[in-house]
């Protein structure tokens, strides 16, 4: 079987972790939830040492990643972009904004670009329906969008 | 007890058990789909997913599963209602809608639960039309994966993991995209998977199935440079006969050997006898470490695990690496057979090893792997070059239009074709360490045994211990099947082997080869695997030879070429050795 590589900072994080769960299989989403918090993401190798660490087949650890759209394998960019798909978003045009943030970007949702500047990502309401269609890049919220405005959002962080 | 009625029918069964079973007591069949019990085995699948156990039940406002349903007192189930036959139509004909339209093609063709299913109902066409999810087909050189028909119904997941815990397979994804797969999409061969195919045994379709290697066998057969020689297993001649209409249980030993003559093969041997020698060296390789660790060697290590199951070898080659020096190092039954056919037969009848062909006959689909493996190669050419499972021998003898049923009974071609009961054995569970109980007493004691039947190691258990008196000295043995037996084991053994085990047989199948993944589909009715043990045992007691030590073809060949078991020549060919192939994290 594959040699897993990792950074030995990378390694003593997630064993901590994964100790401080008393390396209880039974705590597997837990565990992740903080790996994820540590790292961003969840790559492949980082998965790998989980497993291990909890005594527990990496398939199994990659089903629960792969089912819950919380967890990701993909890092997340610089300056993550997500945007509301919401009942209110949803009906004044966020999907105009999402085709159009995909098209400039050329990524799909949850990928990031090569420049690992930004990544795309979706969500449901962020309590501010009276600005819909709402875009959070970072922390910052951009509300009324229309498609016209996307180029000029991503100006704002090319330079 | 709980009363309930089931079609009209008085029913009266334990608290607790499910409508699926009370019905299966009261001799009602309720179809089932992602169910699959193997009874005694402690082999429950039961996601309650797929619905087609549907059934109705009175007073209850939807349709209950039945194989997740509990009996209460009173109940009224009908099983096949006119909106029961509804449900489950569309259930099934909802299953088919996702899954590929390529019957005549498949390799499960005849054999496959979804396609007797939907016969049963009366299905015609498919009202749903809609998106069919497809994967990437894959591979390794025993398993074949082909998830565009897999139907989840996660057989598979509960087998890889609670009964091997090999952990190669999970459920991944979610919704239309959910399937079963390695961790990370990775091809099965560089996941954790052993090969050990109990997975292809239980898939309901062909989503799972076997590296069919039969055109390859019949090339070799149809090129005139080339002399094939063919060994059979123990375990495939109390089987092969279902394939063609037999009871099973059925024992077609002499069958087999004259369709095997009939389909070309050069020379018939027998697995059975290279088994015979196995036991001499497995025995004497016992017998040799028993006697070091009671003369003080420290080196030496106890319990000796037997080494003749290639899904049981990589799964300590993978998950023990720390107790390598524990099994056994002869090869297998198999790999013996290839080693001596290319190594004294070849010489004996002056063919050379490139023009000599083994094919082996086997219970399993380990048994591709372990033949593909390096150190079994010499000069790149491989000591057995091809194996078949007991189906595929199937399909070949239908493919020349022979059937077994009208063959003769013929013997086995000489020299590597004689064998003894203690042979026959290997097929079942405890049956290697019987085997290897009767010539070490006997042996080491040299004294003659009263009572060569072990009883205590036969029988359905996962897990069997006894202690055999060798004239004054306590031999502790073990014999497991499942590999999450084999796992607690050794990890008893890594803990400081606390009772004292001698020897430890594992095989990684159910009730042993018989059970094996290569075998006729058994479809989850474990008295099929019952009689095919009940004729592995009759087989030896009809033998009049049934001690390894006393095959008169394994004593000339220890005194024509190799001298002593366990000896120089031995070592040479009979015996191999392990590798770490764990998976290792490595600080960047």
């Amino acid at each position: 079987m594959a040699t897993i590589k990792l950074s030995e900072s990378k390694i003593k994080t997630i064993k901590d972790i994964c100790k401080s769960f008393d390396n209880k299989s039974g705590e597997v989403i837990n565990v992740l939830h903080q790996v994820q918090g540590a790292f961003g993401y969840l790559p492949a190798e980082v998965q790998e040492v989980v497993a291990m660490e909890l005594n527990m087949p990496v398939a199994q650890v990659y089903g629960i990643v792969s089912f819950y759209s919380f967890f990701t394998m993909q890092p997340k960019g610089e300056h993550p972009i997500s945007i509301c798909l919401g009942t209110a978003c949803y009906v004044r045009g966020a999907e105009k904004v999402l085709d159009e943030f995909k098209r400039q970007l050329n990524i799909n949702v949850g990928e990031t670009t090569k420049d690992g500047k930004f990544s795309l990502n979706c969500l449901r309401c962020v309590g501010a329906c009276g600005l819909a269609p709402v875009v959070m890049v970072g922390d910052k919220v951009y509300g009324r969008l229309t498609p016209d405005n996307v180029k000029d959002i991503i100006a704002e962080y090319n330079n | 007890m709980v009363k309930l009625t089931i079609d009209n029918k008085p029913v009266e069964v334990a608290e607790g058990t499910t409508i699926l079973k009370a019905a299966r007591q009261a001799g009602i069949n309720i179809p089932t789909l992602c169910y699959f019990e193997l009874d005694g085995m402690k082999f429950e699948n039961k996601p309650g997913g797929c619905r087609v156990c549907v059934v109705e039940v009175e007073g209850r406002k939807n349709l209950a599963p039945a194989c997740a349903t509990d009996v209460m007192e009173g109940m009224v189930v009908h099983t096949h209602s006119a909106r029961v036959i509804n449900a489950r139509k569309t259930v099934v004909e909802l299953i088919l809608s996702d899954h590929p339209n390529d019957c005549l093609q498949c390799s499960k063709s005849g054999d496959c639960e979804l396609q007797t299913l939907a016969q049963k109902l009366g299905i015609r066409e498919i009202p749903f039309k809609g998106e069919q999810s497809t994967y990437k087909k894959d591979s390794t050189l025993s398993v074949e994966r082909d998830m565009d028909k897999c139907i989840m119904c996660r057989r598979c997941e509960t087998m890889c993991n609670k009964i091997q815990s090999v952990g190669a397979l999970s459920a991944v994804n979610r919704g239309f995209e959910a399937v079963v797969s390695p961790a990370f999409d990775q091809p099965l061969s560089e996941s954790s998977c052993i090969n050990c195919g109990q997975c292809v045994q239980v898939c309901p379709v062909g989503a799972l199935s076997l590296v069919d290697n039969v055109a390859d066998v019949m090339k070799a057969i149809a090129d005139p440079t080339k002399t094939v020689v063919v060994q059979t297993a123990p375990a495939v001649r109390v089987a092969l006969g279902e394939e063609f209409g037999m009871e099973p249980g059925s024992i077609v030993t002499g069958k087999m050997a004259a369709a095997l003559r009939r389909l070309g093969f050069n020379y018939v041997f027998d697995t059975d006898w290279s088994a015979d020698l196995t036991i001499m060296e497995e025995g004497t390789e016992l017998l040799g470490r028993i006697g070091k660790v009671l003369g003080g060697d420290k080196t030496a290590k106890l319990p000796i695990f037997t080494s003749c199951c290639p899904g049981w070898v990589s799964f300590y080659e993978k998950n023990f690496p720390d107790m390598l020096e524990y099994p056994s190092t002869a090869k297998s039954p198999q790999q013996m057979f290839g080693a001596v056919a290319k190594n004294y037969f070849a010489e004996k009848i002056g063919v050379k090893r490139e023009d000599m062909v083994v094919v082996s006959i086997m219970p399993c689909l380990a048994k591709k792997s372990e033949a593909a493996r390096e150190e079994f190669k010499v000069n790149g050419n491989p000591d057995v070059d091809f194996s078949l499972s007991t189906r595929e021998l199937a399909h070949m003898i239908k493919q020349c239009n022979l059937n077994l049923n009208d063959m003769p009974d013929e013997d086995f071609d000489s020299p590597l074709g004689e064998s003894t009961g203690a042979a026959v054995i290997f097929g079942a569970t405890g049956g290697v360490m019987e085997a290897a109980v009767r010539t070490a007493y006997e042996v080491f004691t040299k004294k003659k045994l009263d009572n060569i039947d072990f009883e205590v190691l036969r029988g359905f258990d996962g897990v069997k211990t006894a202690t055999v008196d060798f004239a004054g000295t306590p031999i502790n043995v073990a014999v497991v099947y499942g590999l999450n037996n084999a796992r607690i084991i050794m990890e008893e053994v890594r803990d400081g082997n606390p009772r004292g085990f001698h020897a430890v047989e594992v095989m990684a199948c159910p009730g042993g080869c018989i059970g094996g993944a290569g075998q006729p589909y058994h479809h989850g009715d474990s008295s099929i695997i019952r009689k095919r043990m009940e004729a592995t045992y009759r087989e030896d007691a009809g033998k009049p030879i049934r001690k390894s030590h006393e095959n008169p073809s394994i004593i000339a060949i220890y005194k024509e070429y190799f001298g002593e078991p366990c000896g120089h020549k031995s070592h040479e060919l009979l015996h191999t050795h392990y590798f770490d192939r764990s998976k290792k994290v490595e600080k960047e």
